[in-house]
């Protein structure tokens, strides 16, 4: 039944919350199994974010029920905050409280045995020794995003929630970031992130993909692009653009996205797109391969799909 | 440089737009815009009165005759006393005096019309609580004025030689708690009550808000800490405050303005924690409502502004209509008020002010309710 039995480290089924009249999350089952990162992914206000604070206990969901790290999540919100890490969208430790000063108070609200010399270490770890003193208002979002993340490390939770951690973060520093999670990882610690960046989503274990409220797709990168169930031709060549607008108006043509110098037109029938794409194909300025669908591919057609559920 | 880049009126319009769109979002601030002037409105002109009336007045008589009945009576006919008390010794009225239940405790001595007739000018003893000299300046000009007046209908026949000047008898007032009427002995101790409802009500109230407002919130609730981890946590900081400013207040009130401290300052610096708390709690209830600092302020001002002007700290109380005695009564800074002038200037005990205390200590109760059952453990 807990995380050290080797049961998943959460299990929450029927989880719904609604603000006022409008269902933000509506009937999401979630499985995370223990040391494993979980990608979180959906376009903006899918509910990911709500989904999130329901775990940690930030709100009280309408309905739904399981465990987080084998406690209810409904009724045990004071023991698994003990456990759980959480790391905020927004920077919220202090902005006029020092590097040092912020990470002390996390780790005296956590009860941390020793904080001093917690913190001590999880400011080596970081590099930050010789800038303890700088205020955190005063730091880049790359530093303040390697602040929160220490600073929701200190009490060593055995999951950590992260929401859209790298964003606004440059490229090497969410490369930095990532090699970090694994490491977390590896030593066993459970992950959930959400991102809206493909290429972290490809670094996921498993991904679950919600919108509207709505889970609509769940499992490894592989397995995602699978349920999406598309067939998808690349092409390359002269007057792309005035191509993806013929493209868009036939039947049978479902999705059709550039991707740099090229375009991958999708369709849920393959036999269908087959026929529709056969005249194409002879054309002498374009060059077409069948390519397998991309998670971006997937992901623009759950976005699609969801939003016809929704209408 | 208005030439090569001249006003332009569309640009000037797309402004004022936007801000009368904003000014109506913010319904909060378009709310203070119209309710502070009705406040004041009211308040000033309905409210304060600085030509107060009807003092509640204890009268002792030892004389009884046609003539101490007809010096009640004129009292109460100048409008300025109200009698309602009748006491039969002199250590009663002083106790009312001292409680702060009369402002004025009027002696008509033994023998006063048997003196008055042999023209002796007897001599009527009117006692004030002259703590706030605003309050029973003109009410001591008004009885001033009465031994010319009183006896006109008395003095008839063979006692219409008295009915001139100079009045058959004198009126001895005595000005007790601030002999001198220095205005000052009343504001200053005043002020202490008023600088607490302020900084307290405002500090309290931002400072919850504030984690709102920049997220630092979503943080602290996603970690174990308790609601009254948090609350006491915020809530200490101000206590120290402010008992650093009545520190200040006092060595400033004795050593600047000679301020009088008959009372124990043990006694009010434990009345303090009560009055301290309440404006405290007062704080913590509204940053639960407000969402940014802004409106945390606004709601401060809204509560800072009745205070001040229906407790009695810049007009007089008795001044002021029934009703708005009523309310005022509910402000706590009402009652410190009664407090700390009974303890510094009237030498108040423990048991003079305990009438004072619970009332605060009541709005403290229900304040601090509010503020809990609304204070929420999660985003919700």
């Amino acid at each position: 039944m807990n995380i050290d039995a080797g049961g998943p480290a959460i299990e929450v089924r029927g989880l719904s919350k609604r603000f006022g009249d409008k269902i933000v999350v509506d009937n999401v089952d979630l499985v995370v199994p223990s040391g494993r990162i979980m990608g979180f992914l959906g376009p903006n206000g899918s509910g990911k974010t709500t989904t999130i604070r329901m775990l940690c206990g930030l709100l009280r969901p309408d309905a739904g029920e399981g465990t987080c790290l084998g406690f209810d999540f409904r009724t045990q919100a004071r023991e698994i905050k003990l456990r759980v890490g959480y790391m905020t969208q927004r920077f919220s430790l202090y902005e006029d409280l020092s590097i040092r000063e912020n990470l002390e108070f996390v780790a005296r609200v956590y009860n941390v045995a020793h904080p001093r010399k917690a913190v001590d270490q999880a400011l080596e770890g970081l590099g930050l020794e010789t800038r303890t003193a700088q205020l955190a208002g005063a730091l880049s979002g790359g530093w303040k995003q390697r602040l929160a993340l220490a600073a929701c490390l200190l009490h060593e939770p055995k999951l950590l929630l992260l929401d859209e951690p790298t964003a606004g973060v440059d490229p090497k520093a969410r490369r930095e970031f990532w090699d970090h999670i694994h490491l977390l990882a590896a030593r066993g610690m459970t992950v959930l992130v959400s991102t809206h960046y493909m290429d972290e989503a490809e670094r996921c274990h498993a991904l679950a993909y919600i919108a509207y409220g709505k889970l609509l797709a769940e499992g490894t990168a592989p397995e995602v692009i699978q349920q999406a169930g598309l067939h998808t031709w690349s092409v390359s060549g002269d007057g792309l653009n005035a191509l993806a607008i013929e493209l868009r108006a036939l039947p049978g043509i479902d999705m059709v996205v550039p991707f740099g110098a090229s375009l991958h037109v999708s369709g849920v029938d393959e036999n269908k797109l087959e026929t529709v794409l056969a005249p194409y194909r002879t054309r002498d300025e374009l060059a077409w391969s069948r390519i397998t669908p991309s998670l971006e591919d997937a992901f623009i057609r759950f976005m699609q799909q969801g939003q016809d559920n929704f209408q | 440089m208005m030439g090569s880049y001249p006003f332009s009126l569309a640009r000037f319009m797309a402004v004022l737009r936007k801000e009368f769109v904003q000014m109506r979002r913010d319904r909060l601030t378009f709310a203070m815009m119209i309710g502070v002037p009705l406040l004041q409105l009211v308040l000033f002109g309905f409210a304060i009165n600085s030509d107060p009336k009807s003092l509640p007045t204890a009268v002792q008589v030892e004389d009884a005759s046609e003539l101490s009945r007809s010096f009640i009576s004129a009292m109460q006919n100048s409008t300025y006393f109200r009698i309602d008390h009748i006491v039969n010794d002199h250590t009663e009225g002083n106790r009312l005096l001292q409680e702060g239940e009369v402002q004025f405790f009027v002696t008509i001595p033994q023998n006063f019309s048997r003196d008055l007739a042999r023209g002796e000018h007897p001599t009527l003893l009117v006692e004030a609580d002259a703590t706030d000299p605003a309050a029973t300046s003109n009410a001591i000009t008004a009885l001033q004025n009465l031994n010319y007046s009183a006896f006109q209908h008395d003095l008839r026949g063979p006692l219409s030689r008295f009915a001139t000047v100079p009045p058959p008898f004198e009126v001895r007032i005595h000005r007790r708690y601030n002999p001198e009427g220095i205005t000052q002995y009343n504001i200053v101790p005043g002020l202490m009550g008023v600088v607490l409802t302020m900084t307290m009500v405002m500090m309290t109230a931002l400072s919850v808000t504030r984690e709102r407002e920049r997220g630092t919130m979503e943080n602290l609730l996603a970690t174990p800490v308790r609601p009254l981890e948090v609350m006491s946590g915020k809530i200490v900081p101000y206590i120290v405050i402010g008992y650093v400013q009545v520190l200040i207040i006092l060595v400033l009130a004795k050593w600047l303005f000679g301020v009088p401290m008959l009372g124990s300052l043990t006694l009010l610096s434990i009345a303090l924690i009560v009055y301290i708390a309440a404006n405290l709690a007062v704080g913590f209830t509204f940053s639960t409502i407000a969402t940014n600092q802004l409106q945390a302020m606004q709601m401060a001002f809204f509560f800072f502004l009745p205070s001040i002007l229906l407790s009695g700290f810049m007009f007089p109380f008795r001044g002021m209509p029934q009703w708005a005695q009523m309310v005022g009564e509910i402000f706590p800074l009402t009652h410190f008020l009664r407090i700390v002038r009974g303890i510094l200037l009237k030498g108040n005990n423990a048991a003079e002010i305990l009438p004072h205390v619970w009332p605060i200590a009541l709005f403290f109760l229900v304040m601090a309710i509010v503020a809990l059952s609304r204070y929420r453990e999660t985003l919700d």
